[in-house]
């Protein structure tokens, strides 16, 4: 038999959807107005709230073993490293960066 | 403990085995594909650190109903992908089969559009080479060289969705999976909505650097 | 018998090899190349890393012949560079990166588990058939003309200047670095999954925790390798500029993406080395190992830190002096847990019970050797000192320290340690010593020279050189003609064995580990029935007890 656990019903999944498509729209718009710095904060963090959400309930992580979550977390935490130490150079280099 | 079902590889002690291993590998590849890509995604942020303004110059070029669209698609896709291996749970084959050819008919509404968007970028002369030439800001051309390679390694991942999804559906339609056994269509579903994940992120930091008037 | 078939037993089975084994289920072609059994996949890969081991052995043999003579007369310049790009292309992804994992990894793996198999069987015949792939395209690269980049393939030299064969050599390695993903991938399920009954994670043998650090570094490093590849080719086949300075591009990006897989890759390469090592020093001494736990996280420790300090291969490159500051910190400490290990191996020989068979000579071998190199390595980790250093001998003699004296050094100890095992035949006790011995002569003799000759200036990847060099080079190509005697007669003698070498019983070494408790060679399933594990790894009896084989309930 197939494992475990708790899966998540037909409307959760709707309801995931919706929340998407909102998040979606809300990304647009706000990338149609000018708030400087935030704009790039606010685009990235409603991407990872989406992925997130794909993560924790279209994948089912939120409903796994812990091990599942584990796995899926190294390869972002892996990613982090490879953009902190590069950006590290570039960001304490002079002449890089142009305009 | 033995296993009479032809359905557990003989390497294997039971189907929980089974099923754990299948899916924690998948997990594994994923985390794999997540560096694969990742690299590419290292390429961007230096350089839109370098070039802040041709990188806004050319995400302008680029088709943002075409984009957002697509992203649409995507999500939906990943809806349809869910509601497919839940219905496999409940052994409803019909209802499996009708989702994943949902979810193939969005993958390939998502290349369709995205083969108009490339047609047009091609027309307008954002295809960087040895004969690129531009009016736009230094830096342009990396961004569209990014544009070009994310977009086209994620299309890739489409079309091996396509071929997977199609396959699942194949198989599904002949009966082979049940609530016993299912696992090809999970971590099918896991694959799928990776690459839904990946264009998440490729929608805003290709799309919407610069977009306000 | 028909005509295609391989024999790789003796004609008549004596009665201990009456029982089927994973040999003798099938002779033919067919049986072999469409085999998803861990110990014969093992073995084909065995046979693919030799034939990648020779050629490379060749360029560097005629690299070593050229040396001796200070002009650079017995090939031309661009020749030259072909010759030590091929040593280093195979050397490291045609030979090391897979050597332990896919061969020794792969055959005693799922036995020391107590598993029947590895969790993705055709998964894992899969990656043998990408190495190949890869490795004959490479190949191809190699005949019809071959590449002068060096095996790291830097920018913009090869993506603009070099008219060699630089996109076809990527796509070779490229493939066969998925087979080796594969391999990865597969073991970390493997040992996740399926483990005996009561095998928890601190009764596993310190091989499996060295092979499972190894995998994680296969699956989340090689990807990054992949993508640069693509990249560079990217540039080279079309002009996209990522890496060319006069479109925007920075070379040292390439570098960055490079070293972010390369220096983790060279983890890859000695840690399986020091999993064999663990299972040698402690069966040889005949003494449970010290510091399991410690050499354990260690090996956990080197896969993660390792991730953290590649550019230390930049510190001249234009990399910002902060930027390598901070890689330098790093380097110093991931040389801690490798230091730990040495102390750990070192107190198990402590008041043990040492003979000196063959795998232990070369696990003593190694001790020294690795020594050696990781303690270079910190010297290089020094800014300061490496920027004297670069690209000098002093870099060359420090990684074939560590990758030859280290690692071949390991294999070459776990091939004969697992010999009886894979073959069900012991090979000739002497002569295995005196090649271990010969071995450890020549290689010293190659390389400690290059230590000098670097630190006095002689740059690598040059033919040609000042006189006062000479004497150097002509240590070391001597050295390397003692050292092909010392690969050779394994080779021979290895094979030869096949035939006449005595029958091995089940468990020659009298070793712990599930792997010992099955016949020689195993059944197709390893067990019959699934071991339980009850006991501590590494459990030999008290001295005075000495020669008793160790009971594993089952």
């Amino acid at each position: 038999m197939n494992a475990s656990a708790h899966h998540p019903s037909r409307s959760r999944y709707f309801k995931i959807w919706a929340a998407l498509m909102i998040l979606l729209f809300v990304t647009w718009a706000v990338a149609t107005l000018n708030v400087g710095r935030f704009n790039i904060l606010v685009a990235m963090s409603i991407a990872v709230v989406k992925m997130l959400m794909v993560i924790l309930y279209f994948m089912h992580v939120r409903y796994g073993a812990r091990l599942t979550w584990l796995f899926a977390a190294a390869g972002f935490f892996w990613l982090f490293i490879m953009f902190t130490l590069t950006m590290g150079d570039y960001l304490t280099r002079s002449g890089f960066h142009h305009g | 403990m033995s296993n009479h079902s032809s359905a557990v590889a003989e390497q294997f002690e039971d189907a929980a085995q089974q099923y754990e291993a299948a899916t924690l590998g998948m997990w594994t590849f994923l985390a794999t594909e997540v560096l694969f890509f990742g690299g590419l995604f290292m390429a961007y942020i230096a350089y839109r650190h370098a070039y802040p303004g041709g990188f806004a110059a050319g995400s302008r070029q680029i088709n943002l109903v075409f984009g957002t669209v697509n992203t649409a698609i995507l999500l939906t896709s990943s809806l349809t992908m869910a509601l497919a291996v839940h219905a496999a749970q409940g052994g409803k084959t019909r209802a499996v089969v009708r989702y994943l050819l949902a979810t193939l008919g969005f993958a390939m509404g998502f290349m369709v559009v995205k083969g108009l968007e490339y047609h047009q970028d091609f027309v307008e002369h954002l295809v960087p080479g040895r004969h690129f030439t531009t009016d736009l800001p230094y830096g342009a051309q990396i961004f569209f060289v990014l544009y070009w390679a994310m977009t086209g390694l994620h299309a890739c991942h489409v079309l091996v969705g396509v071929g997977l999804l199609s396959t699942l559906a194949w198989l599904a339609h002949r009966g082979r999976y049940s609530t016993q056994y299912y696992t090809p269509i999970e971590i099918g579903g896991l694959y799928w909505h990776f690459v839904d994940i990946v264009w998440i992120f490729l929608y805003p930091l290709l799309y919407l650097i610069d977009r306000h008037a | 018998m028909n005509a295609e078939s391989l024999t790789l037993m003796a004609e008549a089975p004596r009665p201990a090899e009456t029982a089927e084994n994973y040999l003798s289920v099938g002779h033919t072609i067919k049986s072999w190349l469409l085999t998803t059994d861990h110990k014969r996949i093992g073995i084909l890969y065995l046979f693919s890393i030799l034939v990648f081991f020779l050629i490379a052995a060749v360029a560097a043999a005629l690299m070593r012949l050229e040396l001796v003579t200070p002009p650079g007369d017995l090939v031309t310049s661009e020749t030259y560079n072909k010759l030590f790009t091929v040593h280093g292309v195979l050397m490291v992804w045609f030979f090391l990166i897979p050597s332990i994992p896919t061969v020794l990894g792969n055959f005693v793996i799922p036995m020391m588990i107590g598993a029947r198999d590895v969790a993705f069987p055709k998964l894992n015949l899969l990656s043998w058939y990408l190495f190949l792939a890869g490795g004959v395209v490479a190949l191809h690269a190699i005949i019809v003309g071959g590449v002068d980049t060096g095996w790291t393939f830097y920018a913009p030299f090869s993506t603009t200047y070099s008219n060699s064969h630089v996109v076809e050599m990527a796509a070779g390695v490229f493939v066969a670095g998925f087979g080796s993903i594969l391999t990865g991938l597969n073991f970390v399920i493997t040992v996740q999954k399926m483990r005996a009954p009561g095998l928890t994670w601190f009764r596993l043998p310190l091989f499996i925790w060295a092979l499972y650090a190894t995998s994680l570094i296969l699956v989340l490093a090689t990807p990054v390798l992949a993508i640069t590849l693509a990249l560079m080719s990217l540039e080279r086949l079309w002009g996209v500029g990522v890496f060319n300075p006069k479109l925007g591009g920075d070379p040292i990006l390439f570098q960055h993406l490079f070293w972010f897989y390369s220096h983790p890759a060279v983890y890859i390469m000695i840690l399986p080395g020091m999993g064999v090592v663990s299972e040698l020093i402690t069966c040889f001494a005949r003494k449970k190992i010290f510091g399991y736990h410690f050499i354990a996280f260690s090996s956990v420790a080197i896969a993660v830190i390792g991730f953290l300090v590649w550019g230390h291969h930049m510190f001249v490159s234009s990399q910002s002096v902060y930027a390598g500051m901070v890689f330098s910190i790093l380097s110093f400490i991931v040389a801690i847990p490798s230091a730990i290990k040495m102390f750990n191996w070192t107190a198990t020989l402590h008041r043990g019970s040492i003979s000196f068979e063959a795998p232990m000579l070369y696990a003593l071998g190694f001790l020294g050797l690795f020594t050696i190199g990781g303690l270079t390595g910190l010297f290089l980790a020094a800014m300061a000192l490496d920027i004297h250093v670069t690209d000098t001998y002093f870099v060359v003699a420090h990684f074939h320290y560590v990758m030859v004296g280290g690692m071949v050094t390991a294999f070459m100890g776990g091939l004969h340690y697992w010999w009886p095992k894979i073959t069900g035949r012991l090979y000739p006790e002497k002569l295995a010593q005196l090649a271990a011995l010969v071995m450890f002569i020549g290689f010293n003799l190659t390389f400690f020279p290059q230590f000098i000759m670097g630190y006095l200036g002689m740059p690598r990847r040059y033919h040609a050189y000042p006189p006062e060099f000479q004497i150097f080079h002509v240590f070391s190509s001597a050295g390397a003609s003692i050292l092909g005697v010392a690969y050779v007669l394994p080779l021979i003698y290895l094979i030869w064995s096949l035939w006449r070498g005595p029958v091995a019983g089940p468990n020659p070494w009298h070793a712990t580990g599930l792997e010992w408790q099955t016949p020689s060679p195993p059944p197709v399933h390893n067990f019959d029935y699934a071991p339980v594990v009850t006991e501590e790894p590494y459990n030999y009896p008290p001295l005075s007890e000495e020669g008793e084989p160790v009971p594993v309930h089952v």
